[in-house]
């Protein structure tokens, strides 16, 4: 009985979490854990073996992704998970490496990385949990935060506008182009596991409520930004880039946008400077 | 394929020694962004690292670069950046994720005159200080200084080697004038060359803690995908390597951070004497002022001053004992070095009551020997 018991309550995916590490630091309401749970389902679906995976993650709640996959995970610097996934990426290119992080992170003080490693189609799955703002710090405004919204920083509302990021995604050269909120999960799960089997530089952005810093001042509760992803989304597979700003009174287009097949960064270098893989195995070996 | 170490008798400059010492240290991952004076690395390793199956990649920005060389640190090898002030200062925030990661890798900076923009093309040492103390918090650090391209191969062997050693990042502090000088440089053959590699863990995967330390202070490091699951990351942690946010796990992680190098000082510390043992005058100075400082000796000496010189080989952890050991039998110290008082303030602190002077310069140029004497002559007047 006893045994059955812990079958009954083993969580499908315990093999990936880091169970030590629970209780996560997430607030109720949060959408960062079902984010979360939707990658570690493509991991596992992937069937590749887990020591072929690396997770980074820069510096936010979403960025603290890394600290509960029990993979090779590093938590990194604010903005610079993806020059650091790079190094691993460039020297071990028989890894699969995944950044999880936020939109503040990823394309605030990382965006210049993000651009660059579009451009060299670097072969590894960017997963943005975008929610509209500076989670972590106290729900500053983000470059992500829609025009007129409140936050912490823009009281009467933000004066600036936001980025459409499927878009500077398409245009840095991303081979691999999606958009879901946290709430389909399965699309999502399935959308990062097409990203992780596929080449090239694979980019994602994932809707996610905050609703401790950005929903409450924007008098939003978490069931009515579920209610919005829900409602005033519609998918529209191989949209045009250029009609993907986030606006949910029009509707919030999702799907997948772009799917490019073309060589890895990592894959035209080895063709350019070994041309016959002078060295690989014998000298490659670490340690 | 070539020979990773190109062994014989090379007439090159420093930068491009330095490229040829990572090499032969077993370097297999270069991130970097174009500085002068420290281009000719990046360049040099650029040609170099496919012929030995490493990697090299120019970045964005030297963010990015300190912090690909991290991730490829973590893939298992070993890794390098160069530059100079300016990206020296970008790549700080980086350097304090090194330190607490105790993830090994050498950061080469040719330094030139600051602050800012500076004299991109001219030689200084401004940026001592910097090394040691640039990025936030409260950390030790390794930093050698070459002074001759022969000493810019040796070195960045030394480096590497300690860098692997204690699982830290190692500074080379060099300077335009000894990168950019051709002299000869001697490259012995590959197996007469010692190099040293991270320690990997064995024993049980579940148990093991990436930040437990072993002999000298240092754990084992695993490279990604060897199984041990580990977790990296800046915040404070324990030995596991996961985040507990409390003031004895910060004291009990940077005990062990400071401990590394501070009790491991004589393995560390590398300095020369030159003309010590009867000097009532020291010259204290290492990098490109050290040659000033051996001319001022030898010219001091004909005058009949007695005066000798300890260069620093080692500037980081300062070798303190060494001063205090050394103020108790000369009359007074001489710091040269091209700054307005970086490492004199070092020599000063330890030099206690006897007097420490600065032959100093606001840099772009090598102290002349003739300010060095003067001080001196002024001194003993
Ligand atoms: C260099 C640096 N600047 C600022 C911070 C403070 N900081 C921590 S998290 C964060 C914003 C994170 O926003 P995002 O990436 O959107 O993550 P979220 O918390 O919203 O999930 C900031 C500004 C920092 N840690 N480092
Ligand atoms: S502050 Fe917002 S983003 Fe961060 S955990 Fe709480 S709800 Fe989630
Ligand atoms: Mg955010």
């Amino acid at each position: 009985m006893k045994k059955n018991e812990t079958e009954i309550m083993a969580h499908p995916l315990e093999d990936l979490v880091r169970m030590e590490r629970i209780p996560h630091i997430w607030c109720p309401g949060c959408g960062i854990g079902s984010v979360f749970t939707s990658c570690l389902s493509a991991i596992k679906q992937s069937n590749i073996p887990y020591n072929q995976f690396t997770m980074v993650s820069g510096i936010g709640c979403s960025g603290r992704g890394a600290g509960y996959i029990n993979i090779d995970s590093f938590h990194t610097t604010h903005g610079r998970a993806i020059p650091f996934a790079s190094g691993i990426k460039m020297a071990r290119p028989d890894l699969n490496v995944i950044v999880f992080s936020g939109d503040g992170d990823l394309f605030a003080i990382g965006g210049n990385h993000f651009i660059h490693a579009a451009r060299r189609n670097m072969d590894m799955t960017v997963v943005c949990v975008n929610n509209l703002t500076y989670g972590m710090t106290g729900g500053q405004v983000a470059a992500t935060t829609p025009h007129k919204a409140k936050s912490a920083t823009t009281a009467a509302g933000n004066s600036e506008t936001p980025f459409n990021l499927p878009l500077l995604a398409y245009a840095s050269g991303a081979t691999y182009v999606a958009r879901w909120t946290m709430l389909h999960a399965r699309d999502l799960a399935d959308s990062i596991q097409e990203a992780i089997q596929r080449r090239g530089f694979s980019f994602i952005e994932v809707l996610s409520p905050c609703p401790i810093n950005y929903g409450r001042r924007n008098k939003e509760k978490t069931l009515e930004t579920l209610k919005k992803y829900h409602e005033n989304t519609i998918v529209k597979n191989g949209a045009n880039p250029a009609e993907l700003d986030v606006d949910f009174n029009k509707g919030v287009i999702l799907g997948k946008f772009i799917d490019i097949d073309r060589p890895t960064c990592d894959e035209l270098y080895r063709k350019m400077y070994w041309p016959q893989e002078q060295g690989t195995a014998e000298n490659r070996k670490t340690g | 394929m070539k020979s990773q170490v190109l062994t014989g008798e090379h007439f090159i400059n420093g930068d491009e020694a330095c490229a040829e010492g990572a090499i032969a240290a077993g370097c297999k991952f270069f991130g970097g962004y174009p500085i002068t004076p420290a281009t000719e690395v990046a360049e040099q390793m650029s040609v170099r690292l496919p012929h030995v199956g490493g990697t090299f990649i120019q970045m964005e920005d030297e963010i990015a670069a300190m912090t690909s060389i991290l991730g490829a640190a973590w893939a298992g090898f070993k890794t390098m950046t160069a530059t100079s002030g300016p990206g020296f200062s970008l790549m700080m925030e980086t350097v304090g994720l090194a330190v607490v990661t105790e993830t090994p890798c050498v950061v080469v900076n040719v330094q030139r005159a600051g602050p800012s923009t500076g004299l991109p093309t001219q030689g200084a040492q401004g940026d001592m200080m910097q090394a040691r103390w640039g990025s936030h918090g409260d950390y030790e650090i390794i930093a050698l200084a070459p002074s001759s391209p022969q000493e810019m191969f040796d070195l960045t062997i030394t480096a590497f080697n300690l860098s692997e050693k204690y699982r830290t990042p190692v500074f080379i502090m060099s300077d335009e004038i000894v990168g950019h000088m051709s002299e000869k440089v001697i490259i012995p053959e590959g197996r007469k060359i010692k190099t040293f590699s991270r320690v990997k863990p064995t024993g049980r995967k579940d148990r093991f803690k990436p930040f437990q330390p072993g002999p000298l202070g240092v754990a084992p490091m695993p490279a990604i995908g060897d199984g041990y699951n580990v977790h990296v990351t800046g915040l404070t942690h324990n030995e596991k390597g996961y985040p507990v946010m409390s003031v004895d796990i910060q004291k009990e992680m940077m005990e062990r951070l400071l401990g590394k190098i501070r009790n491991n000082l004589d393995d560390i510390i590398l300095t020369e004497d030159y003309r010590l043992k009867d000097a009532e005058i020291v010259l204290v100075s290492y990098g490109v002022s050290a040659r000033t400082a051996y001319t001022a000796v030898e010219e001091a000496r004909a005058m009949g001053i007695r005066m000798g010189l300890l260069r620093l080989i080692t500037v980081w952890p300062f070798p303190e004992q060494r001063i205090r050991d050394l103020a108790k039998k000369v009359k007074g110290f001489i710091t040269v070095e091209i700054n307005m008082g970086q490492i004199s303030r070092e020599v000063q602190r330890c030099a206690g009551i006897v007097p420490s002077f600065i032959a100093g310069h606001t840099g772009g140029a090598v102290v002349p020997p003739d300010d060095v004497l003067k001080i001196a002559k002024e001194f003993l007047a």
